[in-house]
């Protein structure tokens, strides 16, 4: 069921410690229009990375809806997240075209080079790892995507340069 | 003589086989050799398998060339650009000479997909050229009646392409019988199923026949509003979509009194999904557009007589809209020619899995399995044995090698037990395990049950619990039948589609491979060793070079042995982690 994806981690937060103000062109865009949780929640999201608890108070407080109304419906949508992520965001598919050719072992392998579950987020904040249902490139299975750019046909190994790459890149 | 012209494909497949380069090399290349030629962009023409894909049209005709990465852009401009003469080897498709996958484009009719891969489908002037908006233009110039439009969609005999198979002209007409003076048309392009993406590439190869045919059923249902729902994974899609509906309102195809039609006002926008798969099912997807949790509503009543905002609302999927411009341009007629009896029409199927030619194919309805995986996917990969082949996602089922002669329409897919569902077909050989397929499908389900009904809900989860054991080798007798009750209880109990058809990829696996299944719960052995849990690791003394890597590496010190001697896995202490497996660089560590 889609609420086991709520996390039951202490949120740790320090008051006003999320700047609000890049928030406000948002709510003026959907103010008064009926149905924009979504694309709200969307929008917040593309902000800050994720949804700090300040920000649901801040919609809550301006479009007057319940402030469990926005955690029920942030809560069932697999994009948003609660909690910050890391620079980059590795999603490896997991749809059945990548499954029946071995996607398990790319997110095996990533794990093990990441030292990270699935979902979490590395250390050094550099990268998050996520399983995603699918990407729709299934010609190209198995695949998986950083930052937006697709890698197919892939290998565990192959998986484990492409994020060492990144990780000099990112270093350097 | 016109200019040669250079086209690369650029869908989300191909730039993530690498045509974004192939493009800007090609780009570079013209301005650094001062060329004169056109470069244009276009979409997915279907043949994912040999991406990046580039065509040339010069004076004597097509080339479509296959994996085309940058060496071998300059090789293609270097000498067929330049010199004039053709590179045959990597040519795979023209009309011109024999090539190895010429009859992967002739074996298919294609409607749905008439312009992806031909246009470029950030350009309004490439779709208009094709016929684009002749449809709409030919309703409001010849003012033909709403009914009539209604009912050229009844005759053409088009069925959802959603997956659902309800027959698109009797939606509209109950949508139209609905007065009220709002209403709204969506667009489902909410392609959740894993392993389909005919919606993708036709949103992001040909965007505006999805438009013009939304247009066509505002004009016959009298909406005013529409909405396109799409999956925010698709962000090409999107991005596309925008670009062709800022162009669709400067050419007037959207607004106010369109194309000079008093009182024809309609406009159409875009609403990101936030990713769930049970949106796919409509009342979900309207509660998901109202910025509500995608939960099913009860049906009666139906989203023609109360949808999105309590108003009438005709839902129909993106494959379906495309084809209404075709329909009416050409007439029903010429639709119900292809396909059979009850289904009529062509339909995209999205190959994918162990098959040679990965794609998307568009082939008359009736056509069989066979058919399309041998002769238009060109058989199994790498030489192995075709096993089955899985057909409408989480909610469909696994066809065997024994029925794949099977024609496939909407009646009989269903009789053997899967659905056609969005058209996602996933090829799988003789080294794919049904059980683990099952597992890896009911996984899925459970995960995107929206927690509203109680056998699905828990059903799902007992069930994945129940195949987990299996795969793990704890599985007890007893255990199919169970399984089978729970599927008959949640296919009985549940609301929407989603759960009314979770249990069919174990059922159908149950159906045509008792004998896997018995072979996990009984001998405790997995037929096609893909279930790791019941494989025993051992080292394969002949290569074993004795570096102690996976002694090393061990988590559980299953492995003795010295530097340089033979190492030995304790069976009693190992956990199959596969970790000694994976290290291995001398390939030592076999698997039985």
């Amino acid at each position: 069921m889609r609420i086991s994806r709520i996390h039951s981690e202490p949120e740790i937060r320090e008051q006003g410690s999320v700047d609000l103000t890049p928030l406000e062109p948002l709510l003026v865009k959907y103010r008064g229009k009926k149905g924009s949780l979504i694309p709200l929640l969307q929008g917040a999201q593309d902000i800050y990375g994720y949804i700090p608890g300040e920000v649901f108070e801040k919609i809550s407080d301006v479009t007057g809806l319940n402030l469990s109304d926005l955690y029920g419906v942030a809560t069932f949508y697999a994009q948003f997240r609660l909690s910050p992520v890391g620079k980059n965001i590795i999603k490896v598919c997991h749809g059945t075209a990548c499954h029946v050719q071995n996607a398990n072992t790319i997110t095996d392998s990533l794990k093990e080079a990441l030292q990270v579950k699935d979902g979490e987020t590395t250390q050094d904040g550099l990268f998050t790892l996520e399983s995603v249902a699918c990407l729709g490139c299934c010609s190209l299975a198995p695949v998986m995507m950083v930052a937006g750019e697709v890698y197919g046909k892939l290998t565990g190994k192959e998986a484990v340069r492409i994020i060492r790459d990144i990780r000099i890149k990112e270093n350097n | 003589m016109e200019k040669t012209k250079v086209i690369v494909g650029l869908g989300s497949c191909g730039i993530a086989a690498g045509a974004g380069k192939t493009y800007e090399k090609i780009k570079a290349l013209r301005q650094a050799e001062d060329l004169d030629f056109e470069l244009k962009k276009t979409s997915c023409i279907g043949m994912c398998y040999c991406e990046p894909l580039v065509e040339i049209i010069d004076e004597t005709g097509s080339y479509l060339y296959g994996e085309i990465d940058e060496a071998r852009a300059v090789e293609i401009i270097d000498r067929h650009v330049m010199h004039h003469i053709p590179v045959k080897e990597h040519v795979v498709r023209t009309d011109l000479f024999d090539t190895t996958d010429n009859d992967f484009i002739e074996n298919q009719i294609k409607i749905t997909l008439r312009n992806c891969g031909y246009i470029d489908p950030e350009n309004i002037e490439e779709y208009e050229a094709r016929q684009g908006y002749r449809a709409i233009k030919k309703i409001t110039d010849q003012r033909i009646s709403r009914m009539d439009v209604i009912q050229a969609v009844i005759s053409s005999g088009l069925r959802g392409r959603g997956g659902g198979g309800f027959p698109t002209g009797l939606k509209w007409k109950f949508a139209s019988d609905s007065i009220t003076s709002e209403k709204y048309i969506i667009c489902n392009a909410d392609e959740g199923d894993p392993g389909a993406f005919m919606d993708r590439s036709t949103l992001e190869g040909d965007p505006h026949s999805v438009l013009e045919g939304m247009i066509i059923g505002a004009y016959a249902i009298r909406a005013t509003e529409g909405v396109i729902y799409c999956r925010a994974e698709y962000p090409l899609a999107i991005k596309r979509l925008t670009i062709a509906l800022d162009q669709a309102r400067q050419k007037g195809y959207l607004g106010k009194s369109i194309l000079g039609l008093q009182g024809f006002d309609f406009d159409i926008h875009i609403k990101e999904g936030a990713g769930a798969f049970v949106c796919g099912e409509e009342t979900a997807l309207i509660a998901s557009v109202e910025g509500e949790r995608g939960m099913p509503r009860k049906r009666p009543p139906y989203p023609a007589v109360s949808g999105l905002w309590k108003k009438p609302t005709n839902i129909n999927n993106v494959e379906t809209y495309a084809d209404i411009p075709w329909i009416i341009l050409n007439g029903a007629e010429a639709y119900a020619r292809y396909g059979t009896e009850k289904s009529k029409g062509t339909k995209v199927f999205a190959l994918a899995g162990k098959i040679r030619r990965s794609g998307l194919v568009e082939v008359p309805m009736g056509i069989s399995i066979n058919d399309i995986i041998f002769k238009l996917g060109g058989g199994i990969r790498d030489g192995k044995k075709f096993k089955a082949v899985q057909l409408g996602g989480p909610s469909g089922g696994c066809i065997p090698e024994y029925l794949s002669h099977t024609p496939i329409d909407y009646d009989s897919v269903t009789a053997t037990g899967a659905i056609m569902g969005s058209g996602g077909m996933v090829v799988m050989d003789e080294t794919t395990c049904m059980v683990d397929v099952a597992r890896f499908f009911l996984d899925f389900t459970r995960k995107e049950s929206c927690g509203k009904c109680t056998f699905c809900r828990i059903g799902t989860k007992r069930m994945l619990e129940i195949l987990t054991r299996i795969t793990e080798g704890k599985g007890e007798q007893g255990d199919i039948e169970q399984l089978e009750d729970l599927a008959y209880q949640i296919k009985e109990s549940s609301l929407c589609g989603l759960g009314q058809t979770a249990p069919n990829p174990v059922l159908t696996t149950i159906k045509y491979f008792r004998n896997e299944y018995e072979a996990h719960i009984r001998d405790k052995k997995c037929p096609v060793k893909v279930c790791k849990k019941l494989l025993t690791y051992e080292v394969i003394p002949e290569k074993c070079t004795g570096c102690m890597v996976c002694a090393k590496n061990c988590p559980v010190e299953a492995i003795t042995g010295e530097q340089k001697q033979v190492h030995f896995i304790h069976q009693e202490k190992c956990i199959k982690c596969d970790v000694c497996f994976s290290k291995c660089k001398f390939e030592a560590i076999r698997l039985s």
